[in-house]
């Protein structure tokens, strides 16, 4: 039971990252779930039609797909070294209890033995 | 998203890396203190950064039609304080500017300015004004984390005004307009970023219940009891 609040809790957070899919209407002709950098930098070029950026990125993604390989490999290894810890700390949370318990049991016995 | 390579003026660059340097440096020095005094809280340290790499890749859609994604600031900043998530945010950052040319390394210190200060700073003193209102811990992270991941992108959106000031209205016109883009598309993603907080720490709490009460962060934990 004690695992169904963050079960609905990432539920929520699926739903909430695929309603605009639906929710939103691709514009005539337009590109729809681009970045919203890329909309700032639309803006910028509006609002300051002069402006050229006087640095350019030392290394670019060679294209999209390589770009979507080090996002994937930037989120893998958050998402693997936390989930190492959760189990390394469950595992030490469980062996602790258990030990607790053991101990437990063990006062227990010497009680009904001195009785 | 992070300020482009190349898209602050380069007085603009400069001031806020100068603003930016001392918050990474004074991190620096208190994950530094902290880890002498509690080594066994290394790995938990690890947690939070790990967070921040996972949630700062996650590129979610949002209702205005456009992506995003969250910071990942809140939970470092409530576990271990405002200051240690400069430098953790600061390594993130740095890492997507050289590799992924996504932020850039002259527009570093606006992004750690926003993302790695301003977020965590408003994490912090959100989850302890929820807490002292008597909100329960699950409700005080979930503000935290979702304003800060909110306030991150109005801080960006301010940063980018002031660069950038609309010719009739100026900077209010411009910041409304940024605002926008950033700080619209947020919403959906702030609150994910609120939910995913609390998620995790409901992991923390249960597993690390121990190190938790310790920190002094979540006093009634109870773990798996």
């Amino acid at each position: 039971m004690k695992r169904y609040p963050n079960l609905i809790l990432l539920a929520l957070v699926a739903l909430l990252s695929a309603l605009p899919l639906w929710l939103v209407e691709r514009p005539e002709g337009g590109d729809i779930f681009g970045g919203a950098d890329n909309q700032a930098q639309a803006l910028i070029g509006q609002i300051a039609p002069d402006y050229a950026p006087w640095f350019q990125p030392l290394l670019e993604p060679a294209s999209g797909e390589i770009a979507s390989l080090l996002f994937a490999l930037q989120a893998a290894m958050g998402a693997g070294f936390i989930g190492y810890y959760l189990g390394c700390a469950r595992t030490r949370e469980k062996l602790r209890r258990e030990q607790a318990e053991a101990a437990d049991r063990n006062t227990a016995a010497k009680d009904t033995r001195a009785d | 998203m992070h300020i482009m390579e190349g898209f602050l003026p380069i007085e603009h660059a400069v001031g806020w890396s100068v603003a930016a340097a001392p918050f990474v440096a004074w991190g620096i020095r208190s994950v530094n203190h902290r880890i002498r005094e509690n080594p066994e809280q290394r790995m938990l340290l690890g947690v939070a950064a790990a967070f921040t790499f996972v949630l700062s890749a996650l590129k979610l859609p949002s209702v205005t039609g456009s992506c995003s994604h969250p910071t990942g600031t809140g939970l470092g900043a409530v576990l271990f304080g405002p200051a240690a998530m400069a430098p953790i945010g600061a390594v993130v950052l740095l890492f997507q500017a050289l590799l992924l040319a996504h932020g850039g390394l002259t527009t570093l210190g606006a992004n750690i300015f926003s993302m790695a200060v301003v977020g965590p700073f408003a994490a912090y003193g959100i989850f302890h004004l929820a807490r002292r209102l008597r909100a329960s811990l699950a409700v005080s992270i979930f503000l935290a984390a979702s304003l800060a991941d909110l306030l991150t992108y109005v801080t960006t959106s301010v940063q980018l005004a002031w660069a950038f000031p609309d010719p009739a209205g100026g900077f209010t016109t411009s910041f409304l307009k940024f605002a926008g883009i950033f700080a619209v598309t947020q919403i959906p993603l702030a609150v994910s970023e609120g939910l995913l907080t609390v998620v995790i720490f409901n992991a923390l709490a249960r597993f690390n219940a121990q190190e938790l009460r310790d920190m002094g962060v979540a006093p009634d934990a109870k773990g798996l009891a």
